[in-house]
């Protein structure tokens, strides 16, 4: 990884973070620092709080402790806060989440326009772009449910693009999907990698983490575990949590 | 007995049009105040929730008729001259608006979470949020709801009558005295709610039918 002084500069930062749902601890003191170009890919049993992490980083979950920053700006409770940081990170979801009554055009302008007011014309040029980079150009006046499952799910990819993040978060994008879609998606997402888009996906797809992460996070009941570049990590895991868990995992795969 | 000729037909239409002008001004009027009510009851702040949930309370657990009393000898007794027109006008908008909130607070809170966490995530705020991302899902799961409610609208704007309009029942109780065939205007005023009502009924049964294939 060719790293300039600029690359050197947190993206995300999560200090101390720690969240309750009620009286379950589900994030425990979670410190984890995301530079501008690296990629994280996020792993751990079900239920270990995974989803949590990221979705407390765009604010769709709010947190007790600790401090995260996005791009210089630390969350608060304050929307001027929250809109700050959404500006800047993208998401996409396990079940998509397209609007169903929207064309996929009309999925991929409503938020530039609305939110960063540019005109309709522009906003389609923009949702062209990114929709032909996902390969789903000649789809953009259907309706969601008129796509494959491979097909949605790349377009929840451009819609969150065409808002140009500087980060994009993954939540388990595949888990939903046959298994002949898998490899579009991935295979999209390894392009986006590429390109030097800084990420942290949430995926148990092992070849990717391979192929595309810089550092694998491994959580479990909610605390960070062990992290470390994919060769370290998957030739030589630390903890025994670790490698219980990466044993089952390949034995699935 | 006086037969029922085209006088007496043109009357019961008189009372017809009163029907529909008066089914409108509670349609619109609720759907209106009933956007609000649906708004504030999912909403975040506790206070405004529970203010609304006691509207809702009062006038989903009270008759129509009495509704309508209090509002036009209330308004009267406040020292306004109103016109009964909008004493009724008031008194179903209110009357409406809790119903059809209701009915839409159930439509906004059926349609997937995902949906809000998608369009918070893409930065929406939220008016543009359910503007133009909940509310069209939610009143498409609403429609037959909303459908069935318009039908008992229209059968209720005869409570009408009470406070002095002549809306058609009130038409048909008329003419029923002059022509003294109860039997037949009756028949007809019937056949005249059906064919207005039961033509909805069938759409909105469509709806659902079309509804549940689609959710499937
Ligand atoms: N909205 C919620 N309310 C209460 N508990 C929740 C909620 N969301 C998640 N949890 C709990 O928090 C824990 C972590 O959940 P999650 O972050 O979804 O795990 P993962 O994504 O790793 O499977 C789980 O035990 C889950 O049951
Ligand atoms: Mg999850």
């Amino acid at each position: 990884m060719p790293q300039s002084a600029a690359a050197q500069v947190p993206l995300i930062a999560l200090e101390g973070v720690g969240k309750w749902y009620g009286a379950y601890h589900a994030l425990k003191n979670i410190n984890l620092t995301v530079k501008k170009g690296e990629k994280i890919v996020l792993c751990g049993p079900s239920g270990s709080g995974k989803s949590t992490l990221i979705r407390c980083i765009n604010h769709l979950e709010e947190t007790q402790e600790g401090n995260i920053t996005v791009e210089g700006t630390t969350l608060s409770d304050s929307s001027r806060s929250i809109d700050a940081v959404r500006r800047e990170v993208g998401m996409v979801f396990q079940s998509f989440n397209l609007f169903p009554h929207k064309t996929i055009m009309e999925n991929c302008t409503l938020a530039p326009m609305r939110v960063k007011g540019v005109s309709k014309a522009e906003a389609e040029a923009t949702a062209r772009k990114y929709l032909e980079r996902v390969r789903i150009l000649d789809q953009a006046d259907k309706y969601p449910a008129q796509l494959s499952g491979g097909q949605q799910q790349r377009a929840a990819i451009a819609r969150a693009l065409c808002m140009e993040p500087k980060a994009m978060l993954f939540d388990e994008p595949t888990s939903a999907l046959d298994p002949e879609m898998v490899k579009e998606v991935l295979d999209t997402m390894i392009g986006l990698a590429r390109d030097g888009m800084t990420m942290i996906c949430v995926t148990h797809e092992m070849g990717f983490a391979r192929q595309v992460a810089d550092r694998v996070v491994f959580m479990a009941s909610g605390e960070i575990i062990e992290e470390g570049p994919p060769e370290t990590f998957f030739s030589n895991p630390q903890h025994q949590r670790t490698r219980t868990f990466l044993g089952e995992i390949l034995a699935h795969h | 007995m006086a037969s029922i000729g085209p006088n007496e037909l043109f009357f019961l239409m008189q009372g017809l049009k009163w029907t529909l002008a008066l089914t409108l001004v509670g349609f619109i009027g609720g759907g209106l105040f009933g956007l609000i009510v649906a708004l504030t009851r999912t909403a975040q702040n506790d206070l405004v929730r529970r203010t609304t949930t006691g509207y809702i309370a009062v006038f989903q657990g009270t008759p129509l008729l009495m509704q309508l009393f209090v509002v036009y000898y209330g308004v009267a007794l406040m020292g306004f001259n109103v016109d009964a027109w909008v004493a009724v006008a008031i008194a179903f908008t209110l009357h409406a608006s809790a119903f059809l909130g209701e009915i839409w607070r159930g439509g906004i809170q059926a349609v997937p979470k995902g949906q809000t966490e998608a369009a918070k995530a893409l930065g929406l705020h939220y008016v543009s949020m359910m503007k133009d991302v909940i509310l069209p899902q939610a009143f498409k799961i609403s429609l037959p709801a909303t459908i069935g409610f318009l039908v008992q609208l229209i059968k209720g704007t005869s409570l009408a009558a009470i406070v002095g309009f002549v809306e058609l029942s009130r038409a048909g109780q008329i003419v029923s005295n002059q022509t003294f065939r109860p039997l037949t205007v009756f028949a007809l005023v019937g056949v005249i709610y059906f064919l207005i009502c039961w033509p909805l009924s069938l759409w909105g049964a469509r709806v659902e039918r079309r509804l549940s294939t689609a959710s499937r």
